[in-house]
């Protein structure tokens, strides 16, 4: 490897050891003494962070796959290609590991599939259990080309062709579907979620966050990739996508803001609870980025860009464990702080997430070949063109 | 004709038959510990609770329509015509959404098992078919706890209420919590101050996510036609301008 970057890897794979050891132990204790063991969860608070983290923000920040497709393949701005690839990778792996802390979580995990032959179609949750299943399995069908390229399997790869704009439709499709259901999960808890968050317009708010942290994490995703594997930011790309995160980011809080008008209980932010200030650090992470977002220097500065991306994901992680975990625990009449294992198990997926996205990155053709393809500065348009260009494109 | 159960607060006398004729019902250990604890846990399906002067008992409600029967993926729970609400292990996966979704707080989950179930009361579903009365009924020695038609029993508590209605609040709990239950309160008291939740819905929850999920197939047409088409105009436009060799895009 890099000999120069040798001893902070050392210190990543120290911290990767670490967490995948604590989590090996988390996961015997779950298997040997069952939820019980190993969560704090109770019958008056039955989801926790494995829901409300793992599930949740999982699937959320998965998000920038089917967005990206639909800009590429759908919109077919062609520009966003180099990018595609990443953030379909980060949305299959995203799902899978969901599915991994999925069977953490469910009590009985060897029924995991119950779902796929006893319909309950009145189930959000037997909807969300369908279409996470299908869209996994059109995520190893968008990646996989990646895979067949570097075998140099061309049949399969021409099938995949023929097929590739249905099955992107399809995709687009189900992550609509799921992505706002995830928020519609939350419908049916009115007695039980704080008024903060707690609207009819739930599934509408979790599909416009999804989206922008999906956009987020394209973004981190590609700063991170360009600086372990020593290559260019494709930064007129990343600017791009952080004009419309920006874009985004005001709609979703306005609309929040307009809902929380409507319903009458803007009135609430003047207590002081614990559920007022999480809600004011929800908002402040996703306010303080758009604004920055908003100016040219910020979008063009790495750095700048970087740390905006990672506050937005922040906020979107603030949200969702605020619906799943803060907003529920007075209404449940309860309070819940995860135990270690349940932290430990989601450290340790998550440090699955980084090493298998860079041991398949190192692997496989997920970043497109700079001077190959000619992607970027060569034939690319102009800054101005391509930051300029998102909105008109997109329109 | 669907089975209900009624439950009289001032008739109460705290007694706790109904818990252990229930624990013997389903099997479970019932001695002074668990007599001690005043919530519904996997190990004790009704409990009674003690309110300063008044009692008040908690099981499944049993509900018209029920949450935890809308919201399971599986289909695990389901309102049987007679008037319970039933539980089948077999299906469950364990995911607990009716856990969180029961308007009621009831079902319980076996935290400590390996091969974990859901328990609540069933209304005692097999006796019942059977003709026979639900064990808690049958253990109460004072009435307050009484078991028959729903309709019947509504009547029976509008008597109560017109006959001394010095004695009792003048409502019934559980005639149109979430759009009805199976279990129905009479009490001296209002109904929060022996622990019941008063700020339920009169609707029915199912409907909040039904309005939602009845809105998936014109997600999907309507979805697939618009990305169908914007792909098409797309693709077209890009086809134009390189069959007329112009300038890309």
């Amino acid at each position: 490897m890099n000999g120069r970057k040798l001893p902070r890897f050392t210190v990543w794979r120290a911290v990767f050891a670490v967490l995948m050891a604590a989590g090996a132990y988390a996961t015997y204790l779950r298997v040997r003494y069952g939820l019980g063991g190993v969560t704090n969860l109770s019958d008056q608070f039955p989801w926790g962070i494995w829901i409300g983290f793992d599930i949740l923000c999982g699937v959320g920040l998965a998000a920038g796959g089917f967005t990206l497709v639909a800009v590429v393949h759908i919109f077919n701005i062609e520009r966003y290609k180099p990018i595609l690839r990443p953030a379909i990778l980060t949305a299959f792996l995203g799902y899978v590991l969901v599915v991994l802390a999925l069977l953490f979580d469910l009590g009985r995990p060897d029924r995991v599939w119950h779902p796929l032959v006893m319909w309950n179609p009145h189930s959000v949750m037997f909807e969300v259990a369908w279409c996470v299943t299908l869209y996994t399995t059109v995520l190893a069908l968008e990646f996989a080309p990646a895979v067949f390229e570097k075998l140099g399997w061309h049949k399969p790869l021409d099938w995949l062709k023929f097929v590739s704009v249905p099955l992107m439709i399809v995709g687009v499709i189900l992550s609509t579907l799921h992505q706002s259901s995830l928020g519609s999960l939350y419908l049916i808890v009115p007695h039980k979620l704080y008024a903060l968050w707690y609207t009819p317009f739930l599934p509408v708010f979790f599909y416009l966050s999804a989206i922008c942290a999906g956009l987020a994490m394209t973004i981190f995703e590609s700063w991170h990739s360009s600086r372990a594997f020593g290559r260019d930011l494709e930064l007129p790309l990343a600017a791009g996508l952080a004009r419309v995160l920006a874009v985004l980011l005001m709609t979703l809080l306005f609309v929040r803001f307009l809902d929380l008008q409507q319903r009458g209980v803007l009135g609430l932010l003047l207590r002081n609870r614990t559920e007022t200030w999480l809600f004011g650090l929800e908002i402040a992470l996703l306010a303080v980025p758009m604004a920055l977002l908003f100016r040219r220097r910020v979008r063009w500065n790495p750095a700048k860009l970087y740390g905006c991306a990672v506050m937005v994901i922040f906020g979107f992680i603030a949200n969702r464990l605020n619906v799943s975990v803060t907003g529920m625990e007075a209404g449940s009449g309860t309070h819940y702080v995860p135990r270690w294992t349940e932290v430990a198990v989601t450290l340790a997926i998550i440090a699955l997430g980084f090493a298998v996205f860079r041991a398949i990155a190192q692997y496989f053709p997920v970043f497109e070949e700079h001077h190959a393809s000619g992607a970027g500065s060569s034939r690319g348009p102009t800054r101005e063109a391509v930051d300029e260009g998102v909105p008109a494109g997109v329109g | 004709m669907p089975k209900a159960i009624l439950y009289d607060s001032t008739m109460c006398i705290g007694c706790k038959a109904c818990e252990a004729a229930c624990a013997e019902r389903w099997r479970l250990p019932y001695n002074d510990k668990v007599a001690g604890e005043p919530r519904l846990s996997a190990h004790k399906l009704t409990a009674i609770q003690t309110f300063g002067e008044h009692f008040s008992r908690r099981l499944c409600m049993h509900c018209a329509q029920p949450t935890c029967a809308s919201v399971c993926p599986v289909g695990a729970l389901h309102k049987t015509s007679l008037g319970p609400v039933v539980y089948d292990a077999e299906k469950c996966m364990g995911c607990r959404y009716c856990m969180t979704a029961c308007p009621f707080q009831v079902p319980a989950y076996e935290w400590n098992s390996r091969l974990p179930k859901v328990r609540k009361c069933d209304m005692c579903y097999e006796r019942q078919r059977a003709g026979k009365p639900t064990a808690c009924a049958e253990a109460c020695p004072t009435g307050a706890t009484t078991c028959g038609d729903r309709e019947a029993l509504v009547a029976e508590a509008r008597r109560r209420l017109a006959a001394k209605p010095g004695d009792y609040y003048q409502r019934i709990y559980g005639l149109q919590e979430v759009g009805g239950t199976s279990v129905l309160y009479l009490s001296a008291v209002p109904f929060e101050r022996i622990g019941l939740r008063t700020d339920l819905p009169q609707q029915p929850l199912p409907q909040l996510t039904w309005r939602v999920l009845e809105a998936v197939p014109d997600v999907v047409s309507v979805g697939s036609v618009l990305l169908g088409g914007i792909w098409w105009i797309t693709n077209r436009r890009d086809e134009v301008a390189r069959a007329e060799g112009g300038k890309r895009r």
